[in-house]
């Protein structure tokens, strides 16, 4: 059914650009938050001095990047909630169409977004991080779609279970955001109580993090072996897990 | 008529926890007729529906459809049918011409899309976005992309339910043009003008189970077989020459209107004679029969409204 995933994805590319709302939400927010804290912290994030409180001491850029993930994390949550409530899943699912081509376009469309957003970060952020300055785009581009991927399928286990539309954003908002406080971006894990560093390990965007924040100061792929394989493992359970509950109607 | 029926369901149940939606139902579909499940909302129609084409999966019981199982074949019977689902939507900003497309692209062999949106006379909202589309134009759009495939068999859910008498006349064509081009329709409506205008068969479905099949005339006849002739005439002994008829029930009269009640098709053709032989005058002449409405309130004991 590979004719009918273009069409799809091409055709959800469009529908999705036709709101504005969505493609402001998606791809502005994240480039506009990027280039405040970029104007208000100055072009020398690191080293960090003395006097700079912890907790923007943060990889801005790395920050920025997962700000894109969640945002797509949550745009895929709501799409789907407001699919399957609009029965257009149920409409879709009655052709020939095969149940996981729906949702792969869903996928390839969010994937997309990620790689526009964070080609429109950079780009506006150019003044304040010299980031050609050695940091490898390909390679840090692959990890964040990467991660995304990894980060969509627990979307998906979201999106199964959100009982309406109107709950999708608020809900998913309220299990990612979190994730990312104790995912080490502002505080190292090891420096967290035991019980929030045995949650951080758990989740995927810990990973996600170190795997974006080693790539982005210059590490090779081969050091980060155990971040890949911990979010792949976790993309093949999450995946199966939505593949269990998720619920078309 | 030993011809192989395009739908053969022999007592499905299907339950949704302790509910039972169906139970014990059976019935066979015929091909090139417009067959009409009907009862009230609730009754099982869109359940019995889906899991004839597949959309669900049935506790027990069998169902054939064009000779495929309709789980085991899914994507095989998805080929030769055409769907059109109860209160479903398409991305609210997707064109007509977009949806035509692709689902056009989605079947192996199908018509051409660009025709289809002109027969079913959306030419012109041809790159409308589905969310600006009225109600009916809705229903046609998914009316077609029910036979971008040119199916054999086409399921219509609640075609025309939230739709003005207008915009449903419209709709009944169409289906009837379904039928010409020498297609099988399945349809469940709770509308019984619907049924009675469209349907050449109809099963009658209440709380999960059939309650009766056949034409029509044939559920009239057999479960409202009351007619009622209703004459306005100023000749003072025609009540009691109708009186004289057997099959007739009972004659009242209010001014000069005698409302005469009896049973059987041939108690109209008896009270013409009737006027014949006495040559009495009549001023109105006219004849109410009861219908599938009729027919649902005496199998249900309900309105189906109700």
């Amino acid at each position: 059914m590979l004719r009918g995933l273009w069409k799809l994805t091409w055709l959800e590319i469009k529908i999705f650009v036709r709101e504005p709302m969505g493609v402001i939400g998606t791809v502005g927010i994240p480039v506009l938050i990027f280039v405040v804290l970029g104007r208000v912290l100055g072009s020398r994030v690191r080293p960090v001095s003395p006097d700079v409180p912890r907790v923007v001491s943060v990889d801005i850029p790395i920050l920025a990047s997962l700000l894109i993930t969640a945002s797509t994390v949550l745009s895929l949550v709501t799409i789907i909630a407001i699919y399957r409530e609009g029965g257009i899943l149920r409409r879709l699912r009655a052709t020939p169409l095969r149940p996981y081509t729906i949702l792969t376009a869903h996928v390839l469309v969010k994937l997309l977004f990620t790689a526009v957003t964070l080609a429109a970060m950079l780009l506006a952020g150019r003044r304040y991080y010299s980031v050609d300055a050695g940091v490898p785009l390909v390679s840090f581009t692959m990890a964040l779609l990467f991660s995304t991927v990894s980060i969509l399928s627990l979307g998906f286990l979201i999106a199964s279970i959100v009982p309406t539309a109107r709950f999708a954003q608020p809900l998913g908002a309220l299990i990612l955001y979190p994730m990312l406080g104790v995912s080490g971006l502002f505080v190292p894990v090891a420096s967290l109580p035991p019980m929030l560093q045995a949650v951080a390990r758990a989740l995927p965007l810990t990973y996600a993090v170190s795997l974006l924040r080693g790539i982005w100061h210059g590490d090779g792929w081969s050091a980060h072996v155990a971040d890949v394989t911990v979010l792949s493992l976790m993309f093949l359970a999450l995946t199966a897990v939505s593949a269990k509950v998720f619920r078309w109607e | 008529m030993t011809r192989q029926p395009v739908i053969h369901v022999a007592s499905v149940r299907k339950t949704y926890g302790r509910t039972v939606a169906v139970d014990e139902v059976s019935f066979d579909v015929q091909p090139g007729e417009i067959f009409g499940l009907i009862g009230p909302n609730g009754a099982g129609k869109t359940t019995t529906m889906e899991c004839v084409d597949g959309l669900r999966t049935p506790d027990r019981g069998l169902i054939s459809v064009l000779g495929l199982d309709p789980r085991r074949h899914r994507y095989a019977l998805q080929e030769r049918i055409g769907v059109q689902l109860q209160a479903a939507q398409l991305q609210k900003r997707i064109k007509v011409c977009e949806a035509v497309g692709l689902w056009s692209s989605l079947y192996r062999q199908p018509v051409d899309g660009d025709r289809l949106i002109e027969q079913l006379g959306l030419g012109d909202k041809r790159n409308a976005w589905f969310m600006t589309l009225s109600g009916g134009q809705k229903q046609r759009l998914f009316i077609a992309l029910a036979l971008i495939n040119d199916p054999e068999l086409v399921f219509l859910d609640e075609l025309t339910t939230g739709l003005d008498p207008q915009a449903r006349r419209a709709i009944w064509d169409l289906v009837r043009g379904i039928r010409q081009r020498g297609k099988t329709v399945f349809l469940t409506t709770h509308l019984m003008e619907e049924a009675e205008r469209l349907c050449d068969r109809v099963a009658i479905i209440d709380h999960g189970r059939i309650v009766d099949i056949g034409t029509p005339a044939e559920l009239v006849q057999r479960h409202c077989p009351e007619r009622t002739v209703i004459i306005v005439s100023e000749d003072s002994t025609a009540a009691e020459r109708f009186r004289a008829i057997p099959q007739v029930r009972s004659v009242s009269r209010e001014g000069l209107q005698l409302t005469i009640r009896g049973r059987g098709s041939d108690l109209v053709t008896y009270v013409i004679q009737c006027l014949a032989e006495h040559r009495m005058q009549v001023i109105d002449f006219r004849t109410e029969l009861p219908t599938l409405e009729d027919v649902f309130l005496k199998l249900t004991g309900h309105m189906i409204r109700d």
